[in-house]
């Protein structure tokens, strides 16, 4: 396979790279202290361990002092820190709080709560927000990818398995590299990314051949290339990949093609594979008795977004989706275990060491792949999400146990809690050969947009929509890599048109606090930061900053292109930015 | 894109001879059934009766393609200019195989109303009353010639079925706009009635061209084109009641209106 990557920048090399870095100007934050341009290390010496410590949610208030001022200081000190220097350490990853001025995870810390420290861009000043550069990609298509900043640069995807560096002050690339694909890959929904890892000196990307590749950082230039599984049997990957330790962690996607799906960790130095987690057991493995037959060989269950780890347990929390066939179950009688399910995994090990299954025996393609968020909340760990079948669950993360789940949307198909309070499907709920409407429809009350939490206002926010679909069986032979749904589903003619909407649960009651109603629903995720904003976009390209306590619009921008992706912020000279993809670009925001 | 379409025609027109395999095989059209709704339904309609934004595809005479093999290129490479995708490029994965395909065109051809699509109407007498008469043209165009506060017919005849096109005249908001889905949102105006009043207590009524969570783009029943931002009116109200008055029998008679679906029939079709 060929594979070829671009060097931009004149065709410079790395070298030449650093060189204009180290020349570059060097800007010192208006508001911040003055000191001389050093090599110094990224966490100031002084950093006491007790801050680290203190730095839980649930402390929110002493939390958001120590923060802003960490934040403050940092931000300055970070006009001086030597990119060529970065690596990217496990130690890093876990006190990523340390560092707000960079995004080094997908969810932007291993909670998952896609909650930014920074709070230069605030509630006083949102008003003011201008674009600052625009990166075009040239990839067509859904621009999914969530950036990651570390020290200055940029590194982001696009479709069809492109990766990129910029210089994350002005937009301008560094290298790209592109995947040559073949020609007969089966993505379900799109030739899309949504991001990367970073870890040590390398970035790490899941292709649509289903590979899983290391770059160099610095270049572009492929490190690794190891084969996670068969393409040509409908296994691929979109998700943004996760690293933990000395691992990459990654999730299949195929769940539309009748794959057997799993979760695997990679050794990020050489790519060997660790272990594997499957998400449909074999015979003789606790849940293999959920599957009807040999449905299990073709069970689906893939593990396409992005999970969270909780150091303290050492345990990655990962979502998986929808059984296959999708839309059918007749022939997969039984719970289908682990589809649909959160699943805690040892992360040296990747054993199970609980499962919470959301939608048993799926039949509407509601697949839980949403990203669940560690909050910290009354002495509780907790983990929550917005579930795709319209319940809000929150579960304690240490037993797996569901605590309460609470609809956020419209839903018809449960009417009744078990005695563990889990919604249960009503019996007419199931799609019929001459269809039948169920809501939420197939695309969920919400789907891969990532949410965020924040702890200044202990609120959930989550991109929902209501529609409701006609669900209609098509029955289909399964045929090693080909589409194999069988189901179709339609909008229903009489049909309300659909809403969509930006939500506020708080997680301690499930209780929607406020929300806010788009034109037409969106596909954005959403960031909150210690602003005192929430980001999101809308499907007509806009993109905006809304006061987190009440919803209340302050600024938006119109990218021209529609939003499928979620914002983050980083902070390069002693300046905040928010990022965001939308259309087939990545566009950067800061105050004048 | 209208040129595009009819040189496409033209193209079509001498595309291969190719038999399809599987005419006339009742498992073929049973299979080709369920590939039809996982693959071509969600536009074309459950029974291929016409959807969202696909044209029925059980009227006999197609715009795009008539015989077998030009409906074997049509599904296999798109129509470009149109909605209609190429196998495969619709971002789910790597289409059908050529059996499925003819699969497809087996169960289309099965439920094909199977008399030759003849206009039940009058349509030199629906033309008239189209730009006469009936007032339809006022608002709507056909071929360039008309109204631009209504959606342009010029292409409806060949995409809408007959009964479609009689239940939005008789009831112009049971689906005011066809779009009610990304997948079919086709164009953005969605031809819903805005009301609104401005700062200086100006009221205007009419349909939206356009709209975000920040603007609105809309045109008045002068066809004045007004661009306002909402936080600067005094109200703004949307309703999915449409604009059209609404054609009873006591309007325009079953006859007429036959006659003007043949008009558009005669016209869209070609």
């Amino acid at each position: 396979m060929v594979r070829f990557h671009l060097r931009l920048c004149n065709g410079g090399s790395a070298r030449q790279y650093e060189q204009v870095w180290k020349s570059g100007p060097l800007r010192a934050a208006s508001s911040g202290p003055k000191r001389e341009p050093a090599v110094r290390p990224c966490v100031p010496r002084w950093l006491k361990p007790e801050r680290e410590t203190s730095q839980r949610s649930a402390k929110a208030p002493l939390f958001h002092g120590a923060a802003r001022l960490l934040a403050a200081v940092l931000i300055a000190f970070t006009s001086f820190v030597n990119p060529s220097a970065a690596q990217v350490t496990p130690d890093r990853l876990i006190h990523s709080a340390k560092e707000p001025h960079n995004w080094l995870t997908y969810s932007g810390d291993y909670s998952g709560r896609r909650y930014s420290l920074l709070d230069q861009i605030n509630t006083v000043n949102a008003r003011t927000l201008t674009a600052k550069w625009v990166y075009q990609t040239a990839a067509t298509g859904k621009l999914e990818t969530t950036p990651l900043v570390v020290d200055g640069i940029m590194y982001a995807t696009a479709q069809d398995d492109r990766a990129f560096a910029l210089d994350a002050r002005t937009g301008r690339p560094i290298w790209m590299y592109q995947r040559e694909l073949p020609s007969d890959i089966r993505p379900c929904c799109g030739r899309v990314n949504r991001g990367l890892a970073m870890l040590g000196d390398k970035v790490f990307v899941g292709t649509l051949d289903a590979h899983v590749i290391a770059l160099d950082a610095k270049t572009g230039n492929v490190i690794w290339d190891v084969i996670a599984a068969d393409y040509q049997k409908g296994y691929s990957f979109t998700v943004a990949l996760l690293a933990v330790k000395n691992l990459i962690v990654i999730g299949v996607s195929g769940g539309e093609y009748g794959i057997r799906g799993f979760i695997d960790a990679y050794d990020a130095s050489t790519g060997k594979r660790k272990w594997r987690f499957y998400t449909v057991p074999g015979p003789g493995e606790p849940g293999h008795d959920s599957w009807e037959g040999d449905s299990w060989k073709v069970g689906g269950a893939p593990a396409w977004n992005t999970g969270t780890y909780d150091p303290a347990t050492d345990q990655i929390f990962w979502p998986t989706g929808n059984p296959s066939p999708s839309n059918r179950g007749e022939g997969r009688a039984g719970d289908n275990l682990y589809s649909n399910s959160l699943l805690a995994l040892n992360a040296d090990t990747g054993k199970l060491n609980w499962y919470f299954q959301f939608t048993r025996h799926d039949e509407h393609d509601w697949d839980a792949t949403q990203v669940p968020i560690l909050i910290d909340s009354g002495g509780k760990s907790l983990i929550a999400q917005a579930n795709r079948n319209g319940f809000f669950y929150v579960l304690d993360r240490t037993t797996g146990k569901l605590l309460f789940a609470n609809p956020y949307g419209k839903i018809t198909w449960s009417d009744s809690k078990d005695a563990d309070g889990r919604p249960v499907a009503k019996k007419d709920a199931s799609p019929t050969l001459e269809g039948h409407t169920v809501c939420p429809g197939a695309l969920g009350t919400t789907n891969f947009m990532a949410p965020t939490y924040d702890p200044q206002t202990n609120l959930f926010y989550v991109t929902a929509r209501d529609q409701c679909d006609i669900f209609s069986t098509a029955p289909q032979p399964y045929e090693a890599g080909h589409a194999y749904y069988g189901s179709a589903y339609f909008p229903s003619e009489d049909a309300e048109p659909y809403r969509g909407f930006l939500k506020a649960i708080d997680p301690v009651t499930g209780e929607i606090k406020w929300k806010f109603e788009h034109t037409s629903p969106t596909w954005s995720g959403v960031l909150s930061t210690a602003g005192g904003l929430v980001f999101t976009g809308d499907a007509e390209g806009n993109f905006i900053a809304m006061d987190a306590a009440s919803g209340r619009v302050l600024w938006h921008f119109q990218m021209g292109g529609a939003v499928y992706a979620a914002p983050m912020a980083f902070a390069v000279d002693g300046r905040e930015y928010v990022a965001i993809a939308a259309g087939s670009a990545i566009y950067a925001f800061g105050l004048p | 894109m209208r040129t595009a379409t009819v040189l496409l025609l033209l193209l079509t027109g001498t595309v291969g001879t190719a038999q399809n395999p599987l005419a006339n095989d009742p498992k073929a059209a049973k299979a080709g059934e369920y590939e039809f709704r996982i693959n071509c339904a969600l536009c074309h309609g459950l029974g291929a009766r016409g959807g969202g934004r696909g044209p029925d595809l059980t009227r006999a005479q197609k715009r795009f393609a008539r015989t077998d093999a030009e409906m074997f290129q049509v599904i296999s490479n798109g129509i470009p200019g149109t909605a209609m995708p190429a196998n495969g490029t619709n971002g789910q994965g790597v289409g059908m195989t050529d059996e499925e395909i003819w699969q497809i065109i087996t169960y289309i051809r099965s439920v094909e109303v199977k008399a030759p699509a003849r206009p039940l109407g009058n349509a030199a007498h629906g033309k008239e009353l189209f730009y006469g008469d009936a007032n339809c043209s006022l608002c709507h165009m056909v071929a360039g010639k008309g109204g631009r506060f209504g959606p342009d017919l010029s292409s409806v005849g060949g995409s809408r079925t007959r009964e479609a096109i009689i239940d939005s005249v008789r009831h112009p908001s049971h689906r005011l706009a066809w779009g009610l889905t990304e997948a079919t949102k086709e164009f953005p105006q969605e031809y819903e009635t805005i009301m609104v009043v401005t700062a200086n207590g100006k009221e205007i009524k009419g349909v939206a061209l356009d709209e975000d969570n920040f603007t609105v783009q809309m045109m008045d029943q002068n066809d004045q084109i007004h661009l306002l931002e909402k936080d600067q009116l005094r109200s703004f109200k949307k309703s999915r009641e449409s604009m059209m008055p609404k054609y009873t029998s006591d309007l325009l008679s079953d006859k007429d209106l036959e006659d003007i679906v043949s008009f558009l029939v005669s016209v869209g079709a070609k």
